[in-house]
């Protein structure tokens, strides 16, 4: 029981341990210039890494991910604005590398595509639903359906509670 | 079954959509480079590292350039058809050496100096073409891949075509086939070369 305990505990510790370590390793780049370390995050957050696609440019480990990051780096220093260091690498890698997509003819499926398969979807699930509904409102019972109903539920013994009474001693 | 044909269409519409989109290469994207001009550089020639080579020297001609380096798996496979390609005399193939020491992930390139990094280039990619073959006419060295970030190259091997203006006219990535050869690259060549 106590080692059950005493095992989460040790997890949090190892990883807390784990992650002090890789700050420490980090920390070393950021103390030599605070506000370009911080720009040069918030640039390549919003760039993806070409190596990896799905991870961005400030998160990646592949070494086109460091190169450009020392790029931007020294474009940072160099005085440019975060448009223009955009800019430089779309000129070069092409929108792709932008997580948010410009609007273009291109990217209007991208950008519109879901929002029409939504309103599409819930069209269709409306007319659908209207549709039942009016078809079951036009089948009321005939006459004889009327009849038949009634004498089962006779047979059953009156009212509708009654089975549920049936059944409630057995517990 | 009039019932199910709306859905059934939209359903096939919709794997059509999915399958056109498997069989796409997620590694393959399109260049914004296409259709501009090819960036300046001025690097040193791996035959003779004192001497310098930049496109602009091939202005007037259709030329191609080819990214590779010694560690690239994919420049291996790729090699023999660019030999074959050379012996065509086609067209005059300039080979870009992309971080031949710094890409390598076997090498600690940070213990290097600049000068030893730059002479374990021109070995290892001296060595590398004389066991497999020359095809370049010449060939440059970007030794810490910074010409290789103006030209967005993302994955060695690349191939770009040039054209007399100096415009890049296509990009390539990954290895060239005998395929992309006879299929694309020559009868784009033929097509910008009158």
């Amino acid at each position: 029981m106590s080692l059950r305990r005493l095992l989460p505990a040790l997890l949090v510790g190892v990883t807390l341990l784990g992650s002090s370590a890789l700050s420490a390793g980090e920390a070393r780049s950021l103390a030599e210039d605070e506000a370009t370390e911080q720009r040069l995050v918030a640039i390549s957050s919003e760039l993806r890494c070409l190596v990896c696609q799905n991870e961005s440019l400030a998160g990646s480990q592949a070494e086109l991910a460091s190169d450009l990051r020392r790029e931007i780096r020294t474009l940072i220093r160099d005085g440019r604005s975060d448009r223009e260091i955009i800019d430089f690498m779309v000129s070069r890698y092409g929108d792709f590398v932008l997580y948010r997509p410009p609007l273009k003819a291109t990217t209007v499926l991208l950008w519109f595509g879901p929002g029409i398969l939504f309103v599409g979807g819930v069209a269709s699930l409306v007319l659908y639903l209207r549709r039942r509904n009016r078809a079951l409102g036009d089948s009321a019972l005939s006459a004889d359906e009327r009849a038949r109903a009634s004498a089962l539920l006779d047979a059953a013994g009156g009212p509708g509670s009654q089975p549920v009474t049936q059944q409630a001693p057995r517990e | 079954m009039n019932r199910f044909l709306w859905p059934l269409i939209a359903f096939i519409a919709l794997v059509v959509l999915l399958a056109v989109g498997l069989g796409l290469n997620p590694r393959e994207v399109p260049s914004p480079l296409v259709g501009k001009p090819a960036p300046a550089f001025t690097l040193p020639r791996l035959d003779a590292p004192a001497k310098t080579f930049s496109p602009q020297e091939m202005l007037g001609r259709v030329w191609l350039l080819n990214v590779w380096a010694s560690w690239c798996v994919s420049c291996r496979h790729e090699h023999p058809v660019l030999v074959d390609l050379a012996r065509q005399h086609a067209v005059p193939l300039v080979g870009l050496n992309y971080k031949e020491v710094r890409g390598d992930a076997a090498i600690d390139a940070d213990k290097l100096s600049r000068d030893e990094e730059r002479q374990q280039v021109v070995e290892r990619a001296g060595a590398w073409l004389a066991r497999h073959g020359n095809p370049y006419t010449l060939s440059v060295l970007d030794i810490d891949g910074r010409v290789g970030i103006d030209y967005g190259v993302y994955g060695v091997p690349e191939t770009y075509v040039i054209d007399k203006a100096g415009i890049i006219r296509l990009k390539h990535i990954g290895p060239v086939t005998p395929e992309i050869v006879s299929g694309k690259l020559l009868p784009l060549i033929q097509e910008i070369s009158k």
